[in-house]
């Protein structure tokens, strides 16, 4: 977000319709990237799970838009409170905003701000989600993703981006969410996955992804839905800087695919699509906090770094034995690490902020201060998502049953099944929806019938 | 009369039809199924993580002959078949007593 510019003074600007419609299109983009997220993670899992995996990110789209319009955007970007908290009484149930009411001096409505904002909130808690894929209970997730918001993201949020957030007053540089969405939903998938434990299996069983075609559908929606993600975080500012956004977030992509590419050639032989996919992720997490302050060239330094780095830490849930079923850590903690703190070296100054990084002759002032962002982000998430998460296991247990894992999440928390892959005897209808009003009535249904007899059996 | 088995690899399947319409078969059974040789499968690597599949996918073709042209047909199935790589598969043959034509109760060469 752009510094000083977030208050409500709406004293001599106007509304920009091109501003205006670029941000309404810019939201709509970041919010294909969680359905995109659901399709890259989904294809990653096994078919016995594929819809759960889709679930849990889709439901953040329900869950978070309620609670943001009730009071998360209140509490992410109202009026500051010690630097920790933001509060509005207006922006509670966005029912204190005119229509025509300007978010600072953006030239955007507070409603295309608040709706831009949304869709970064929706997206965080299901990064989360890749980490605990096939094994939790979906009313606990659905719990876990309501608490987290609040307690985690908001004021996170609030913290990097808000006015007067004490990490945002530091300068500490996060231009779309290295820090408040990438380091903020890696720390909590450990913080999680500590909680819940490995998959039945886990290092023993193939775990092989089911649809790369699915996973490379879903990488495609999540880095054209960045520009948005990237592009769309100087708020249509008529200055350049959201230009220089969107290159580099191109550029940095392209190079840490072609860095994850190159380390998989020379560590395991073979350039693999899974790894095209999860370098091109890699580059779109480092580049977010760093696209408005570095250079193309700089862009280039890290994808290539985020892409090498993010190869060789997928690795290490195998030697250090946690299991981050989808890399959540892996790709999103450390490229987001990774980008926060390159800030503090390819900043070139001028261009989103004054301060330069360390080889641009800026010294060690901002790496020291994106050091801050990262740890700080870091620690709060990790410990308060570990606390929510054990509160909620000790509630109602968050995983689900070992018989339940087994034979898959996606019956025993929807009832259906991804593909269907019967050839003959594919099943019994149940007669429950068409049977008339009189007389056959009391007829038992014949799956209830069905049934009955196996366990009678 | 004699049951003619190959399994071969799925892309020879073509190969294996023609030959066997030339040698004048006039029906036969085919079906997906996935086994190992003594090459074990093959490896995948994912995320760096590396997955060893030892079943992969064959088909496999049932043919019912007479006994005088059983030896026959197996050299052309072979002949059609064979790729002169690793994993080209398996043919065999074994008695049988008795076969019925379902339409018309035929039995034995009839029934062919």
């Amino acid at each position: 977000m752009p510094p000083g510019i977030l208050t409500l003074a709406a004293d001599k600007v106007t509304l920009s319709p091109a501003n205006t419609g670029f941000m309404l299109i810019c939201s709509a983009l970041v919010m294909v990237m969680t359905p995109g997220l659901a399709f890259f993670y989904g294809g990653m899992v096994r078919v016995k799970s594929v819809l759960n995996m889709l679930m849990m990110s889709f439901i953040s789209l329900g869950i978070v838009t309620v609670l943001w319009v009730l009071y998360g955007f209140g509490l992410a970007f109202g009026t500051d409170k010690g630097g920790l908290i933001g509060w509005e009484g207006d922006f509670a149930g966005l029912s204190g905003i005119g229509v025509t009411e300007l978010w600072g001096e953006t030239n955007i409505p507070i409603y295309v701000f608040a709706v831009f904002q949304l869709m970064f909130a929706i997206i965080t808690p299901a990064l989360i989600s890749g980490a605990l894929a096939d094994r939790v209970k979906f009313t606990a997730w659905a719990l876990f993703i309501a608490l987290w918001a609040t307690v985690v993201y908001f004021p996170v949020a609030h913290w990097v981006w808000g006015d007067g957030g004490w990490l945002f007053d530091m300068g500490v540089i996060d231009f779309a969410g290295g820090t408040a969405v990438h380091i903020n939903a890696g720390a909590a998938a450990l913080g999680a996955i500590l909680v819940v434990g490995k998959r039945i299996g886990f290092k023993k069983d193939p775990m092989r992804p089911h649809s790369l075609p699915l996973v490379m559908l879903g990488a495609g929606l999540l880095w054209f839905g960045w520009f948005g993600f990237n592009a769309g975080s100087w708020l249509g500012n008529d200055d350049g800087i959201g230009a220089v956004a969107f290159v580099n977030t191109q550029v940095a992509t392209a190079a840490a695919m072609l860095g994850w590419l190159t380390y998989e050639k020379v560590r395991h032989g073979s350039f693999t699509t899974l790894g095209a996919a999860s370098g091109a992720v890699a580059g779109l997490v480092a580049i977010t906090p760093a696209c408005g302050s570095v250079s193309p060239l700089g862009a280039i330094a890290v994808g290539i770094i985020a892409g090498v780095l993010c190869a060789m830490a997928v690795g290490l849930k195998y030697k250090l034995g946690y299991d981050d079923s989808l890399d959540v850590v892996g790709v999103h903690l450390v490229g987001g690490v990774v980008g926060s703190l390159l800030i503090g070296l390819f900043a070139t100054g001028g261009v989103q902020s004054d301060a330069k990084g360390l080889f641009y002759g800026g010294g060690l002032e901002q790496l020291g201060k994106q050091a801050v962002g990262v740890a700080a982000v870091l620690v709060y998430s990790l410990v308060v998502s570990f606390v929510l998460a054990k509160v909620i296991d000790l509630l109602m247990g968050f995983r689900v049953s070992e018989d339940e894992e087994i034979s898959g999440v996606d019956q025993a928390a929807h009832a259906e099944t991804a593909y269907d892959f019967t050839g003959a005897g594919g099943g019994t209808v149940a007669r429950t929806a068409a049977v008339p009003a009189t007389g056959a009535a009391t007829a038992e249904p014949a799956g209830k019938q069905g049934t009955t007899k196996k366990v009678d059996a | 009369m004699k049951l003619i088995t190959a399994v071969i690899k799925p892309h020879r399947l073509d190969e294996v039809k023609e030959a066997l319409q030339a040698f004048g078969v006039h029906g036969l059974t085919v079906t997906e199924a996935s086994g190992y040789g003594r090459q074990r499968g093959h490896t995948e690597v994912y995320r760096g993580a590396e997955y060893t599949v030892d079943l992969v996918p064959k088909v496999r073709i049932e043919v019912l002959v007479e006994d005088a042209d059983a030896d026959n047909l197996v050299d052309v199935v072979v002949k059609a078949a064979r790729t002169g790589k690793i994993g080209d598969g398996k043919v065999w043959s074994v008695p049988v007593e008795e076969a019925v034509r379902v339409r018309t109760g035929e039995r034995g060469p009839d029934a062919l």
